[in-house]
């Protein structure tokens, strides 16, 4: 064990968005993270260090405790649950939706329907939530082609602008959950690094806030 | 055709090998003996039970952790122990239905249908100790020693104690009125401390207590929790004073024997909420992340075994301890006894495992290579002499 706290971030387009407001609370990588092909990177915060990863993989670290805090979509925590995790801010970076959606002018009817989705625990809820069977097809990208090629009546997938969706001949259909980033911080570390977690939560917070 | 290996052992089941397993059984001999000396009786309840009797009391936790299969004689549905509380509390409240005060502790595998936390183990070996019959905070901090005793004797050092109690929460419950629908939002929120869902979740409650409730979020933290707990309690939830006051009472008497413990208080904590009555407790070490030892008061879990009674008590894996202890030194080596069937070596054996050595008898050419000494006949008397390899 270390004393240094480790904050797990989600790479792709929230780490875009993170990184900058990380810089305000006064934690910079100290190299550049899009170039280097490392994956720790010490910061201009000597007692933290960033560990950069897929989403999916966020909770699974910080569960575990090796990652104290991290940053993750909260889509994955619907899809994946949020056990032994607190998630005490909702850092507002990262704005899309989850949605269901369908080739335009789409009309159910059928007594099953299928779904395409990467998050078929969500899906599964959603439609049982509404009395719908729901036969679920895991993909792992590309969702828009599984009811043009007639695998799936259906996709649940994240929306940002509708483009890619209208592109592929459909229209998004119903909004399961408004996604954005949070920040999550493992149980037993909030306990044991109370000190040093609780004022980091804190000065994100107030950034948050003030916008 | 997939077929499972032989050797593949079902996912959270292991096996304890030959250096763990002597660390572990040192360990719940040491353990139940510092429980003998704290008067903590030793009984060994059954591995199943008729799930009526094995699900009740705790029973909404318990219920999918535990294996279930019919009874052939009976007919009735028989259950794995997920938890040995349940059953000491039967054990108190009828098989023994003493009147005052009982202390009994355990030791015993459970059997888990899945992991209850990431990575544990689905077969713990769980030990822990009940106190029956008091309801005073004495036994409570009786109980939260005895379980700081057992993280002390395995040697593990840098724990946190994390308190706290479920009268707060039933307080602000009660004072708030919420819905059942809400209620469970309000709960699910507050286990992840999650505010936006909280603020989510409390979208239609009046402004007051909608605020009184997002106050818990932030009612973890060092002793000043407390102070703040009072001060925003006070007016709208003041059922929640005396849970505090309790807590103070008992980190009081836990600053006075142990300066340096790490105290959290989490106000909001409602782990085991559904049993739990009174003060409620688990420790920490730092690097893992899960609790490794809780435990809390659940008053009248007997009660439907014939006899209410007030109860606390802690539980913690034997296993999971092992895999946190600071390595010991191993123990000295072996003797190695020739294999010569002379009367005189045969009482020199019987002497030295006596006093605890360990003598491994020589079967064919070579000693066992555990050995560091052997047995030789010089002058008259076998004598141990270091073994040159």
């Amino acid at each position: 064990m270390t004393d240094r706290l480790t904050l797990a971030l989600t790479k792709g387009r929230i780490l875009k968005e993170t990184l900058p407001l990380l810089a305000r609370a006064g934690i910079e990588p100290l190299e550049d993270v899009h170039s280097s092909r490392k994956l720790v990177f010490p910061t201009t915060r000597d007692d933290l260090q960033l560990i950069i990863i897929r989403g999916s993989d966020v909770p699974t670290y910080v569960r575990h405790g090796v990652a104290q805090l991290g940053v993750v979509g909260k889509d994955i925590l619907l899809e994946h649950g949020a056990e032994g995790l607190y998630e005490p801010l909702d850092l507002g970076i990262a704005r899309c939706r989850l949605m269901t959606a369908g080739p335009t002018g789409w009309r159910g009817g059928k007594a099953r329907v299928r779904v395409a989705t990467k998050f078929v625990n969500i899906a599964r809820r959603h439609f049982a939530a509404r009395g719908v069977h729901a036969e679920l097809i895991k993909l792992y990208g590309a969702m828009e082609l599984a009811p043009m090629m007639d695998l799936a009546d259906l996709i649940v997938d994240i929306v940002d602008t509708g483009n890619t969706l209208r592109a592929n001949g459909m229209e998004p259909l119903e909004e399961i959950a408004a996604i954005s980033s949070r920040l999550v911080v493992n149980k037993a570390a909030m306990r044991s690094s109370h000190r040093r977690i609780q004022p980091l939560v804190d000065q994100l917070a107030s950034l948050v806030e003030g916008g | 055709m997939v077929t499972v290996e032989r050797w593949q052992l079902p996912d959270g089941v292991e096996e304890v090998l030959p250096a763990q397993a002597a660390v572990v059984e040192n360990l719940r001999r040491q353990l139940l003996d510092l429980y003998h000396g704290w008067g903590y009786q030793l009984v060994i309840p059954p591995l199943v039970e008729f799930t009526e009797s094995l699900l009740i009391g705790l029973g909404k936790d318990l219920d999918l952790l535990t294996f279930r299969m019919t009874d052939q004689l009976s007919g009735r549905t028989l259950g794995v122990r997920a938890d040995i509380t349940p059953q000491v509390a039967r054990i108190d409240a009828h098989s023994l239905a003493q009147p005052g005060i009982t202390r009994l502790c355990y030791a015993g595998s459970v059997l888990h249908t899945r992991p209850k936390s990431l990575m544990a183990s689905r077969s713990p070996i769980q030990i822990g100790a009940e106190l029956y019959g008091d309801d005073s905070l004495a036994a409570d901090l009786e109980i939260i020693q005895l379980m700081l005793a057992t993280l002390a004797s395995a040697g593990l050092r840098g724990v946190t104690l994390d308190l706290g109690h479920v009268g707060v929460y039933e307080a602000v419950l009660a004072a708030a009125q919420l819905d059942d629908e809400c209620e469970q939002a309000v709960f699910d929120a507050l286990q992840r401390k999650s505010r936006p869902d909280l603020a989510v979740a409390l979208g239609e409650v009046p402004a007051p207590v909608a605020a009184m409730i997002t106050g818990l979020l932030d009612l973890h933290g060092d002793e000043q929790v407390l102070a703040r707990a009072r001060q925003q309690l006070a007016e709208q939830a003041p059922g929640a004073l005396q849970a505090v006051e309790a807590l103070e009472s008992i980190a009081g008497a836990l600053r006075a024997v142990q300066p340096d413990l790490q105290l959290y208080f989490d106000l909001a904590e409602l782990r085991g909420y559904h049993y739990h009555t009174g003060v409620v407790f688990a420790a920490y070490v730092p690097g893992h992340g899960q609790a490794l030892a809780n435990g809390g008061r659940y008053n009248d879990v007997g009660r439907v075994f014939g006899r209410a009674r007030p109860a606390t008590g802690f539980a913690t894996d034997l296993k999971a301890l092992m895999t946190l202890m600071p390595p010991t030194e191993s123990a000295g080596g072996a003797i190695d006894a020739p294999s010569t069937p002379d009367p005189d070596l045969l009482a020199a054996v019987r002497r030295l495992r006596e006093s605890g050595e360990v003598v491994i008898g020589r079967l064919g050419d070579d000693p066992d290579p555990r050995c560091d000494r052997t047995l030789v006949f010089q002058g008259a008397t076998w004598q141990v002499q270091p073994l040159n390899r």
